[in-house]
């Protein structure tokens, strides 16, 4: 567990989290540019100064009362910088060296034929990192985090400097890291999407205070959370069952709270595999009958549980829920006020599109 | 053989005081390009001193403290048993305060384009901050230790009113090359001046040149 207490301020800018996160799998720390997710994690590693308490598991890192400080390099944390930070005057193999010489033979669990394989770096072993690319830093960045063996990783958008190939491209290292190597993380992002692929738990900031820390899914559905997470692609994700491929019109078919539902197929996933999907707000319409003589395909039958209309916004934030799971939907006040909707109604949900996230079995 | 002993004794000024200022104005260079500190612009103006400063009004000041009948020059006697003024350690002393601005400007310039980003990433690694600056600000600076040593080096070696005023001109104790020259030609002894003289040119060309080229391409060695 990461006890987090503290307040800093650079400037203007007034940093205060108070929260509590439990250290395992991946927690998204979300929210829009200028939030301080890049000052909490600099203040977690002891880059930036602060008032109050830092306690990872029963290590105060730091306590301003008792006057406790623990030097960055005494932190037992890997911190993955936006920009690699690689050292330019040593090799591949020089820069995983210099972690590894540096960890107490005692925790060393994690070694560098471990995170050579894991992470394809043998041949890039020789070269020096100004010969790399983007993505292929990111990956030795990656690997020589985990070599200092830390008690929880952090790491600031890690893909905010590549494009869109080298991103898919990379994020299932990030995956890697979680689940084979098991160190929790810290995920900093302003994307929600990338968020949501890979986080178990959100928290979300917003002008340096935490919103809401959460499951991932309760998150992306609050609507008092559109600050955060509104206004880049608002949507849900969503788990469903996968039913069958129907080859010849190239769609998976699903099943969500006992309702079906078709995407394109996901030649990736098999009949019985439980995944996530994700939709987006803007994609989803409600109706009051179900629509007949309609191109779109996925209608499902749902309950409003929430309506919010942001002032001075045209669109409102809908909530529907089937029987478990929930989705947002983003519709205009007008048709609000047309069908006189309202929380407790029975909607049919018109689901324009539905993008894969990940496979959960 | 006049010459050549003034040749070994610019060399051991020089080495010494190289040496010295390595230490001090690495030192004085990283506190500089760390610092937050208000007195900043102050302790910067004043290791600028010596390059605007006339080497005359140096080496009195110097000749003035070091001398016997001061604070610093009696204790030195005390310790030693001779006077700082006239010796091959007063020229040490005058030298590395003469020379400071060449090390500590490209160490100061070279340290703040390392700038604190690799040195928090060596943290986030466990690298203790003596050993962070050790293995990564001091090989990523590696140009500017090589600027600040030739520099230092060769002004060190050329050097002339510091020493005329401090050192005066003892054969083997402090008659370094530029007051062997100095001599000659007040003596008329252009061959002996033409002589020194051109090796001093040569050698100021030559490491201006290695200075100038090294900046240019410096490749960093690959471990």
């Amino acid at each position: 567990m990461l006890a987090i207490d503290i307040c800093t301020s650079l400037g203007e800018f007034e940093l205060e989290v108070t929260t509590k996160i439990p250290l395992d799998g991946i927690t998204g720390i979300l929210g829009p540019s200028g939030s301080g997710k890049t000052t909490l994690l600099r203040v977690l590693a002891g880059f930036e100064p602060a008032e109050g308490q830092i306690i990872v598991d029963d290590e105060v890192w730091l306590d301003t009362k008792s006057k406790t400080d623990i030097a960055p390099y005494k932190r037992s944390l890997g911190y993955m910088f936006q920009d690699t930070r690689l050292f330019d005057h040593l090799s591949v193999a020089g820069n995983l060296e210099y972690a590894t010489s540096r960890t107490l033979s005692e925790v060393k669990q994690i070694v560098v034929d471990d995170v050579v394989d894991a992470f394809d770096l043998s041949p890039l072993l020789k070269r020096p990192p100004a010969e790399l690319s983007g993505g292929e830093k990111q990956r030795v960045a990656l690997a020589r985090t985990l070599l200092t063996n830390p008690r929880f990783l952090v790491l600031d958008e890690p893909l905010s400097a590549l494009d869109e190939q080298r991103r898919s491209d990379i994020l299932p290292y990030i995956d890697t890291m979680a689940s084979q190597f098991q160190v929790p993380a810290l995920y900093v992002s302003h994307a929600v999407g990338e968020v949501a692929h890979i986080a178990h738990r959100i928290l979300a900031l917003s002008n340096g205070r935490v919103q809401a820390n959460g499951p991932t899914n309760e998150i992306l559905e609050r609507l008092d959370l559109l600050d955060v997470t509104g206004r880049f692609e608002a949507g849900s994700v969503v788990e469903a069952t996968v039913i069958e491929h129907v080859e010849h019109h190239r769609l998976t078919r699903l099943t969500i709270d006992g309702q079906t539902l078709t995407m394109p197929m996901e030649p990736g996933v098999a009949p019985g595999d439980q995944i996530r999907l994700r939709v987006r707000a803007r994609d989803v319409a409600l109706a009051l009958k179900r629509p007949e003589a309609i191109s779109i395909r996925n209608i499902l039958a749902a309950t409003i549980v929430d309506l919010f209309h942001g002032p001075g916004s045209p669109y409102v934030e809908a909530l529907v829920e089937f029987q478990k799971q929930r989705l947002r939907a983003r519709i205009t006040l007008a048709s609000v006020e047309d069908l006189s909707l309202a929380v407790g109604m029975r909607v049919f949900v018109l689901i324009k599109s539905v993008t894969f996230e990940s496979s959960l079995t | 053989m006049n010459n050549l002993a003034a040749i070994w004794l610019t060399v051991q000024l020089a080495t010494v005081t190289t040496c010295i200022l390595l230490f001090f104005g690495t030192a004085l260079a990283w506190w500089l390009s760390r610092t937050k500190s208000r007195t900043k612009p102050i302790i910067e103006a004043v290791t600028a001193l010596p390059l605007v400063l006339p080497p005359t009004v140096l080496g009195f000041y110097l000749l003035v403290i070091m001398s016997p009948d001061n604070a610093i020059g009696s204790f030195w006697v005390h310790l030693t048993g001779s006077t700082l003024t006239f010796s091959f350690a007063g020229l040490v002393v005058a030298s590395v305060i003469y020379s400071l601005p060449f090390m500590v400007q490209p160490l100061q310039n070279a340290f703040e384009t390392v700038g604190s980003e690799p040195l928090e990433a060596a943290a986030s690694l466990r690298a203790a901050p003596l050993n962070a600056f050790v293995t990564v600000a001091m090989p990523l600076s590696a140009r500017g230790f090589l600027t600040a040593i030739v520099l230092t080096f060769a002004h060190t070696v050329g050097e002339f009113g510091v020493v005329l005023m401090v050192g005066g001109n003892i054969p083997g104790e402090t008659r370094v090359i530029s007051i062997a020259i100095y001599e000659h030609v007040e003596t008329l002894q252009y061959a002996a001046a033409h002589s020194l003289s051109l090796a001093l040119l040569g050698f100021s060309f030559v490491v201006l040149l290695a200075v100038y080229t090294l900046n240019r391409r410096f490749p960093i060695r690959i471990r």
